[in-house]
């Protein structure tokens, strides 16, 4: 059964440095327009089924906020609708709706009332609530006096120990203590198992491939992506990569480059076994790195050198052709050198290279070419982390005697 | 467990407009919530406060004492003025802030419109739901001064109080569910409203009598009941008639003589105007909402 159908919605905002807030104002502006508008989504469309769990991707305002909170009501669409069924349960900012002035008890009855719970059965989940939220001793003092972290843990607790339908949550993981996350997240999955639907907005790439059935990427109140969490999470990495490139120019190329006039690098391709136009490697694929060197005048000893980091720049491998006892030959006119990775150990993420071409005797560098190459690989399992164990289960079944 | 059980659920709906019968659908399914939230602003209000409730209590006795004693002194139009104002203040009062609380309610309750889904018209409800609290416990005040003085209530028109509060009630509603939205994108509203107020309380019949200003109207030629057209008018004279009664001065009369019915009338219609106003007011409502929570 369909439980959340988002119908070409959009939203426009108004951007103003000047908005009218009093009545002189008004007067004064009547029928001048002194905003901007923006669209913070355009025409979405998306129909969840119950029981789905989405990741919702998409970098710093690309507009995912807003479409939860068009889902859950708090904004309306300027067009378009969303239509709904069952209990929602919307953990959007920490400690939402919560009065600083009242005890966590009043707090927790109020925040329940939200959620349309009458009194009666939200006094049944009480106690798990506040066992949840580790609060026991706490819970009737008033919560201003609370810190950031249990501010979150408590609104964690009433929404999701009220037997929600459909779970909209917003980044909120994202705080509290790594043991409480962890809960939370077991909890979530706990909910998932019983059927409930799930909607979150992430950050984490990892996290979304981890617990999502189905990962949406917004990029400028677009939608982008709609899919399954491998696909969709390498969508997101390009439009954020060619977000980051829009912001800071020119990628870095063509630094330095005093070498040797006697040889250069002219190009690095990456080869793996699928169609020639798929942009990235799948987990535990080979992939093929081909180095196309010149010549102008021929050069006897050169090694040459293969780095590989990851997104963070720290160093995952280096080797050279010495080192892997396969030395290149004297180099002569147009030569290309290929390292062979049998099966790539990676799970996912983007990959820089870079190449030297050093000489064998006292190591001087003769060209090298680095930031300009990356790979990417994707992983299609569910596995996290960042290395592909190759790993099989096994399990015994108890002998009877 | 993982039964399906969402069509048990009635369809939600977030669309840019909505007909007004759906709001009122809403604010009576989140019926709970409203009363959370009048216990809420009841509770917030004495928060920390060692007499807490008994402060509303207080406000009206000290009024009482003060005025009773002033005007032994000065000297008073006619008698049991003290409890002419009472009845007088304590109706407007409900009236005033109600309309000013609600005003105030959207935006004073932002950390609510911006993150939590619910019914935004019940914020403005509440307001009026604790100005209705406040004004109960003022009345018991009011009640037991009638039997300590055996004052003699008129019981030919006590049982109008009921319908005469839901009249006020109904229309302090629909004013406060319209400016609450107003007040959201022109943050003067509350101000002005406040100076508008001052003018209506004087439109009003509290300081002064209900005949005096038809007596005026008619010797200018005009129709007497003039006055009525103030929608708090009917209520309050009702309210002036059941409790206070004609009696007190000699040879003057302070309230029209007509019968309960023609009170009754008179606050049919204005509950009817009221209602219609209140409907009126959900649909400008539902206009200004969608905008709520990207201004605040």
């Amino acid at each position: 059964m369909t439980a959340i159908v988002v119908e070409n919605v959009s939203k426009k905002f108004r951007l103003s440095g000047h908005k009218i807030r009093s009545i002189k104002e008004g007067a004064l502006k009547l029928g001048r327009n002194t905003y901007e508008e923006f669209w913070a989504l355009k025409d979405i469309s998306l129909t969840i089924d119950e029981g789905e769990t989405i990741g919702i991707l998409g970098h710093n305002g690309s507009g995912k906020s807003t479409l939860l909170k068009c889902i859950s009501g708090i904004l309306k669409p300027t067009t378009g609708e969303v239509r709904l069924r069952g209990r929602i349960a919307s953990l959007l900012e920490l400690g939402a709706g919560f009065h600083p002035d009242l005890t966590g008890r009043e707090n927790v009855y109020i925040n329940a009332s939200f959620l349309g719970i009458p009194k009666k059965e939200i006094a049944k989940h009480f106690d798990d609530i506040v066992a949840f939220a580790e609060l026991e001793h706490f819970i009737d003092q008033q919560v201003k006096y609370y810190s950031s972290g249990m501010y979150v843990r408590l609104g964690f607790a009433v929404a999701i120990n009220v037997e929600p339908d459909i779970l909209l949550v917003d980044e909120v993981l994202a705080v509290g203590d790594e043991v409480f996350q962890k809960k939370c997240i077991d909890r979530v999955e706990e909910l998932q198992g019983e059927g409930k639907t799930i909607l979150f907005v992430t950050h984490g790439a990892d996290l979304a491939r981890k617990i999502c059935d189905r990962v949406i990427v917004l990029d400028h109140g677009d939608m982008v992506a709609n899919g399954a969490p491998g696909e969709s999470i390498r969508i997101f990495r390009e439009y954020l990569h060619g977000h980051l490139t829009d912001v800071e120019g020119e990628p870095v190329a063509e630094t330095a480059r005093t070498h040797d006039p006697r040889v250069h690098i002219t190009s690095v391709s990456f080869e793996h076994p699928g169609q020639p136009d798929r942009r990235h490697v799948f987990a535990g694929e080979p992939l093929t790195i081909r180095v196309g060197i010149e010549t102008v005048e021929p050069v006897a000893d050169a090694v040459l050198g293969l780095e590989v980091r990851d997104a963070s720049g720290e160093v995952l491998y280096v080797a050279d052709t010495e080192m892997l006892g396969a030395p290149l030959p004297p180099l002569v006119g147009a030569v290309e050198v290929a390292f062979n990775i049998g099966s790539l150990p990676l799970l996912d993420g983007a990959f820089p290279i870079s190449i030297q071409l050093k000489d064998r005797h006292g190591g001087r560098l003769l060209d090298f070419r680095e930031g300009q190459d990356t790979f990417e690989v994707v992983n299609p399992t569910r596995a996290g982390g960042s290395i592909l164990l190759p790993v099989s289960v096994e399990t015994t079944e108890p002998v009877t005697r | 467990m993982a039964t399906s059980s969402l069509s048990d659920h009635e369809l939600q709906l977030v669309a840019p407009r909505q007909p007004v019968a759906a709001h009122l659908r809403d604010i009576w399914r989140f019926r709970e919530l409203l009363r959370n939230l009048v216990r809420k602003e009841l509770k917030v209000k004495y928060k920390n406060s060692a007499l807490g409730f008994v402060w509303s209590m207080l406000n009206p006795l000290f009024l009482l004492l003060i005025y009773g004693v002033a005007f032994s002194i000065l000297g008073t139009a006619f008698d049991y003025f003290t409890i002419w104002l009472l009845i007088g203040l304590l109706v407007w009062n409900l009236f005033n802030t109600s309309i000013l609380a609600g005003t105030a309610s959207i935006t004073g309750n932002s950390y609510l419109v911006n993150k939590v889904r619910f019914p935004r018209e019940v914020l403005p409800l509440a307001s009026v739901g604790a100005a209705l609290v406040h004004f109960f416990l003022q009345s018991l005040v009011l009640v037991v001064v009638l039997a300590v003085v055996r004052y003699n209530v008129d019981w030919a028109y006590v049982w109008l109080l009921p319908f005469a509060l839901v009249t006020l009630l109904v229309f302090a509603a629909a004013l406060a569910v319209i400016f609450s939205a107003m007040n959201v994108y022109l943050r003067d509203t509350g101000h002005l409203l406040e100076l508008a107020m001052m003018a209506w309380f004087w439109l009003s019949p509290i300081l002064y009598y209900y005949m005096l200003v038809a007596d005026k109207l008619v010797e200018r030629g005009l129709n007497g009941n003039l006055l009525l057209l103030n929608p708090v008018a009917a209520p309050l004279i009702t309210f002036q008639r059941a409790l206070y009664g004609t009696a007190a001065i000699p040879g003057k009369q302070l309230l029209p003589d007509g019968s309960p019915l023609w009170y009754f009338r008179n606050l049919g219609i204005v509950l009817a105007a009221g209602t219609v106003l209140f409907l009126i007011a959900i649909k400008i409502f539902d206009r200004a909402e969608g905008n709520f929570a990207e201004v605040m």
